[in-house]
C-alpha cells in the first residue's frame, strides 16, 4: 500500500490533509468545523444544529435554491452532521468538479446569508428532526446512553430540545457563527484524484484571509446519574450499557479497541455468538468504541422483546465481565484479518478516506497512513491486550433502558 | 475490465466483471427466490431461510461458518427481497477461492431443527424491531393493498404469526423447490481470476441436482386505494404511496430513475423544495423499484400529523402538474449530473459493482458497463420522460398513512 498523503497548515490555522488516489475518477472532501453541541449555551441547546441548517440556505452570491442547484449540477453528493465537537460538511463528486465545489463551500463556511425569511422553515426542519427520534427507539436510547455516560457537555445530543429550539433567534444564530466558525481548528480532509500543488493553492486562495479567533474550551460539568429507564410504548426493550474506554490519541488506544473488536465485530464475536447465535435473544447487538478527543467510552446496545430483556441484559453484562479474563489468540487473529482487509478496501473509496484523514488529524494532529495503521495492528498481541484488560476490566457500568418496563442491573454476574 | 460468463452442466451460471486494477474481490450467490415465490402458509420463509443458511452444513457447524468468514477478514452478509436472496462477501483477492467454497457450501445447509427453533426467535425479534420503527410495518400493508393477490403483494418478513407457525419441514420443502442450480448465479466483481472462479464453482456446486423451479410473472394491474391506520404512539405521521412504473425488462426504467430524481430526490427535487425545504415535512421522496413483470414508484413522506392532508394535496398537485406540463430542461440536466456522479461513486468499490452486475444478469441476462448505463441516462430527452409519465402516471396510486392522525382523507382527484 503506497500512499501519497499531503498536508498543509495555513497561517490562520486551517489544516488541509489530503490523500491522492490516482486510480479513482472521484474526489471527496470533509470539513470538520470545531463547532458542536458542546458549545451550545445551556439554554440554547441545538444552536449549532440550527446554525448549520440555516447556513445551508444561501451563502455568498447564491440564495438557497442556487446553492443546492449549483452543487447538484456539479454532481456533489452532500452530507452534513453535527456532533458534540464538530459541525461537518462533506461531499463527493467527479474529480474535475472538486475545485468549484470547494469554492462554494468556502462561501458556506465564511459567508452564509442566514436569510430572515428562511428562519421559520429551518426551525421546522430542526424541530421535526428532533421529533423523528421519538419514532426511532434504538437511536433515542443511544442518545440517552451518552447523556448518562459523559459529564456535560460531552454527552449532549446535537438535536437540542423543543423549548430551546423554539427560542433561538436569528441574531443568536449569526452571533454563534461569528463567534465560533473559524479557521483555527477547522480541518479539511480531501481524498481522490487531484493534483496537490493546485489543491493546496486553491484552498489557500479560498480560506487564507479568514481571520482566526481564540475560543475557550467548554467547562466540564459533574458526572451524570449512571442508571436510567425511559418509559416507551414499544414491543422491544432497548438496552444500552457503557463503560470507560480510551480516546484515539491515547498510546494504549488499540489495546482497548482490540478488546472491543473481540466483543463485537464479525459474526464470530463474543456478543453476537452468546446473545444472538446461541440464545436467539435479539436481532441486533453490538459494542463500539466511541471516542472524543480527550475521553472515550465503549457503548453497547441490544434490542429485544420486553419479556426477554432481563436475560439479554444479564448475558451482555456477563460477557463484558468475562472479557476481562482475557482474549484468545484465534480471536485476535480474526480481528486482525478483518481489520487488514478493511484497511485495504478503504483504498477503494474516496468518501471513506476523506473522513478518516480529517478525523485522524483532529485526534492526532497528523494523518496516519494505512501502512502505519497496519503495523500497529500487526503489533497487537494477546499479552498486550490482556495486560490492558487486567488493569482496566470493564466495570462501573452506565445502564440505560428504554421500553415498557425497567430492568434490574445485576452487576458482578458471571 | 473484462466481462466473462460460464454455465455449469447443472445450469448454475457464473458471471464476473474482472478488474485487474482493483484492490479487493467481491463474490455473491444470487438466488432467484424471494417473497413472491412463497405460498400463503410459507409467508416469510425466504428471509428465514436466508438466516438458516448461515447455521451450518453437514461439514460445518454454525460457529465454523461464522469463524471461517471472519478468519478471511471477509465483509459478508445476505439479504432477501421480493424476488431475490443474495449471499455475498468482499475479501482480499487471495481469499477468492476460500470465500466461494464457503458460500457454496452454506448454500446446501443442514436446516437442523434445533437451529431452526433458536433462529425463529431472532426472526421474531427482527419483525418486532421493525414494528417499533417507522413506518411500523405499513410498507407491507401498502404493498398488499396495491398488489392485491399479485405475488408482489407479499411481505418479505412475514408476520410473527406466520413465522411462529412455520415448520422446519415446510422450509426444507421450499429450499428444495427454490435453490435449484438453475436458479442460482455466482457473480464476481473486482479483482477476479475467472478461470479459478469457474473451477471453484464446479467443485463446490457442480454436484447440485437441478429441479423444476419456475416462477410466475404476471403483469400487475393499477390499483387505486387509500387507507389510514391510527397509531397513537407514533410521533410523526408516515405516508407511503405506490404507483405502477416500468419493470425490470422495460427500457423505460432509465427514464423512471431520472423522473424519480427530478421529482422526488432527497435534495433539490420538486418534492424537496415544496415540502422539505419549507419544513412542512420531515422527509419526502420518490423512488423507483423494478421487478420481473412489474415496477413501482414509491412516495415516502413523514410529517407532523396535522400537516398530513395538506401535504398529500401538495404531492398530488406536483404529480398532476408534471403529468400535464412535463419537466424543465434545467432540472433534467441537474438530475442527470447527480445520477452520473452517484453511479461513478457507487461503482468504485467491487462490492458496489457486484450488485449492479449481478442485478443486470439475473433480471435481464445482460452485462452493461458503467459507461453504457450512463449513456442510457444521458440520451433521454424531455419527450422520452413525458411519454413514460403518460404511460405510468404517478397520480394513480395506492396510499397508506400511519401515525397519530385519527383520520386522513384522500386529496380530491386532480
Amino acid at each position: 500500500m503506497t500512499q501519497s498523503i499531503y498536508s498543509h497548515t495555513y497561517d490562520n490555522g486551517l489544516v488541509l490533509a489530503a490523500e491522492q488516489m490516482k486510480s479513482l475518477e472521484s474526489a471527496a472532501f470533509t470539513f470538520l468545523v470545531p463547532v458542536g453541541s458542546s458549545v451550545d449555551p445551556a439554554d440554547r441547546a441545538g444552536l449549532s444544529s440550527f446554525t448549520g441548517e440555516l447556513a445551508l440556505r444561501g451563502c455568498g452570491t447564491r440564495d438557497s435554491r442556487q446553492f443546492v442547484e449549483d452543487l447538484e449540477n456539479l454532481g456533489v453528493e452532500r452530507g452534513e452532521a453535527v456532533s458534540v465537537s464538530h459541525t461537518s460538511f462533506s461531499g463527493a463528486t467527479l474529480s474535475a468538479n472538486l475545485p468549484p465545489a470547494l469554492s462554494i463551500y468556502a462561501d458556506l463556511l465564511r459567508r452564509p446569508r442566514f436569510p430572515a425569511d428562511q428562519l421559520e422553515a429551518a426551525r421546522l426542519v430542526v424541530l421535526q428532526e428532533l421529533l423523528a427520534i421519538e419514532d426511532e427507539p434504538a437511536q433515542k436510547l443511544m442518545i440517552e446512553l451518552r447523556k448518562h455516560q459523559y459529564p456535560d457537555p460531552w454527552g449532549r445530543s446535537s438535536q437540542g430540545e423543543e423549548a430551546t429550539l423554539r427560542q433561538i433567534g436569528l441574531d443568536e444564530i449569526k452571533q454563534h457563527h461569528q463567534g465560533q466558525y473559524r479557521p483555527n481548528g477547522t480541518i479539511l480532509g480531501v481524498a481522490g484524484n487531484f493534483e496537490w500543488p493546485q489543491l493546496r493553492d486553491l484552498v489557500g486562495r479560498l480560506f487564507e484571509d479568514w481571520q482566526p479567533r481564540e475560543v475557550p474550551d467548554p467547562a466540564t460539568g459533574a458526572a451524570p446519574d449512571k442508571h436510567a429507564h425511559l418509559e416507551h410504548e414499544s414491543n422491544q426493550t432497548h438496552i444500552g450499557v457503557a463503560y470507560e474506554g480510551l480516546p484515539y490519541r491515547h498510546p494504549d488506544y488499540f489495546q482497548a479497541w482490540g478488546a472491543v473488536g473481540v466483543l463485537s465485530g464479525g459474526m464470530s464475536s463474543r456478543l453476537f455468538t452468546e446473545v444472538r447465535e446461541k440464545r436467539g435473544l435479539c436481532y441486533s447487538v453490538f459494542a463500539t468504541m466511541h471516542t472524543l478527543r480527550d475521553r472515550a467510552s465503549v457503548l453497547c446496545y441490544a434490542g429485544t422483546s420486553a419479556e426477554r430483556a432481563q436475560e439479554t441484559l444479564d448475558v451482555t453484562l456477563a460477557e463484558l465481565g468475562r472479557i476481562a479474563e482475557g482474549i484468545r489468540p484465534d480471536e485476535l487473529a480474526r480481528l486482525k484479518a478483518r481489520i487488514k482487509s478493511g484497511l485495504i478496501m478503504q483504498q477503494e473509496s474516496s468518501i471513506a478516506r476523506s473522513g478518516s484523514i480529517a478525523r485522524d488529524w483532529y485526534h492526532l494532529g497528523r494523518t496516519r497512513t494505512l501502512d502505519e495503521l497496519g503495523q500497529i495492528i500487526d503489533g497487537l498481541t494477546c499479552e498486550s491486550i490482556n495486560a490492558y484488560l487486567a488493569a482496566h476490566p470493564p466495570g462501573d457500568f452506565t445502564v440505560v433502558t428504554l421500553g415498557p418496563k425497567p430492568l434490574e442491573v445485576h452487576l458482578g454476574v458471571s | 475490465m473484462e466481462f466473462r460468463e460460464h454455465t455449469l452442466d447443472n445450469g448454475l451460471q457464473v458471471v464476473a466483471e474482472c478488474n485487474p486494477e482493483a484492490h479487493s474481490t467481491a463474490v455473491g450467490f444470487f438466488v432467484q427466490t424471494g417473497a413472491r415465490d412463497e405460498s400463503e402458509a410459507d409467508a416469510g420463509v425466504s428471509h428465514f431461510l436466508e438466516h438458516m443458511v448461515f447455521k451450518g452444513t453437514p461439514s460445518r457447524t454454525a460457529d465454523d461458518v461464522n469463524r471461517q468468514f471472519d478468519e478471511m477478514g471477509a465483509h459478508y452478509n445476505a439479504f432477501t427481497s421480493e424476488e431475490h436472496t443474495v449471499y455475498y462477501a468482499a475479501v482480499l483477492p487471495e481469499h477468492q477461492q476460500a470465500s466461494v467454497e464457503l458460500l457454496g457450501d452454506i448454500l446446501r445447509p443442514s436446516l437442523r431443527e434445533e437451529d431452526f427453533d433458536t433462529e425463529k426467535q431472532v426472526i421474531i425479534e427482527e419483525i418486532r424491531m421493525y414494528e417499533d420503527q417507522p413506518p411500523f410495518g405499513a410498507d407491507d400493508k401498502c404493498r398488499a393493498l396495491h398488489y392485491g393477490k399479485h405475488p408482489l403483494g407479499k411481505s418479505v418478513l412475514g408476520t410473527v404469526q406466520s413465522i411462529t407457525d412455520l415448520s422446519v419441514d415446510a422450509m426444507r420443502a421450499y429450499f428444495k423447490r427454490r435453490y435449484s442450480p438453475g436458479n442460482v448465479t455466482l457473480v464476481g466483481a473486482g479483482k477476479i481470476d475467472f478461470d479459478a472462479l469457474v473451477k471453484t464453482a464446479e467443485q463446490a456446486c457442480g454436484k447440485w441436482t437441478p429441479v423444476e423451479s419456475g416462477r410466475e410473472t404476471p403483469e400487475a394491474a393499477a390499483h387505486r386505494a387509500f387507507q389510514c391506520v391510527h397509531k397513537d404512539s407514533a410521533a410523526l405521521e408516515y405516508v407511503l404511496q405506490l404507483a405502477n412504473g416500468p419493470g425490470a425488462t422495460d427500457a423505460d426504467r432509465y427514464a423512471a430513475k431520472v423522473l424519480a430524481t427530478v421529482i422526488g430526490d432527497d435534495s433539490g427535487s420538486r418534492l424537496y423544495w415544496a415540502l422539505v425545504d419549507t419544513g412542512l415535512a420531515e422527509h419526502a421522496s420518490l423512488s423507483h423499484h423494478d421487478y420481473q413483470g412489474a415496477g413501482l414508484y414509491m412516495t415516502y413522506m413523514s410529517c407532523d400529523a396535522e400537516n398530513t392532508e395538506a401535504n398529500l394535496a401538495r404531492i398530488a398537485e406536483i404529480y398532476t402538474h408534471v403529468e400535464k406540463e412535463g419537466l424543465a430542461a434545467a432540472e433534467v440536466a441537474q438530475a442527470k449530473s447527480k445520477i452520473n456522479s452517484r453511479v461513478v461513486l457507487g461503482s468504485e468499490r467491487p462490492r458496489g459493482r457486484l450488485f449492479t452486475v449481478g442485478g443486470n444478469w439475473i433480471q435481464r441476462h445482460e452485462y452493461r458497463t458503467v459507461r453504457e448505463d450512463l449513456d442510457a441516462v444521458e440520451a433521454l430527452t424531455r419527450d422520452d420522460l413525458a411519454a413514460v409519465l403518460a404511460r405510468y402516471p404517478l397520480s394513480i396510486n395506492t396510499t397508506l398513512a400511519i401515525g397519530p392522525a385519527e383520520k386522513v382523507s384522500a386529496p380530491p382527484a386532480g
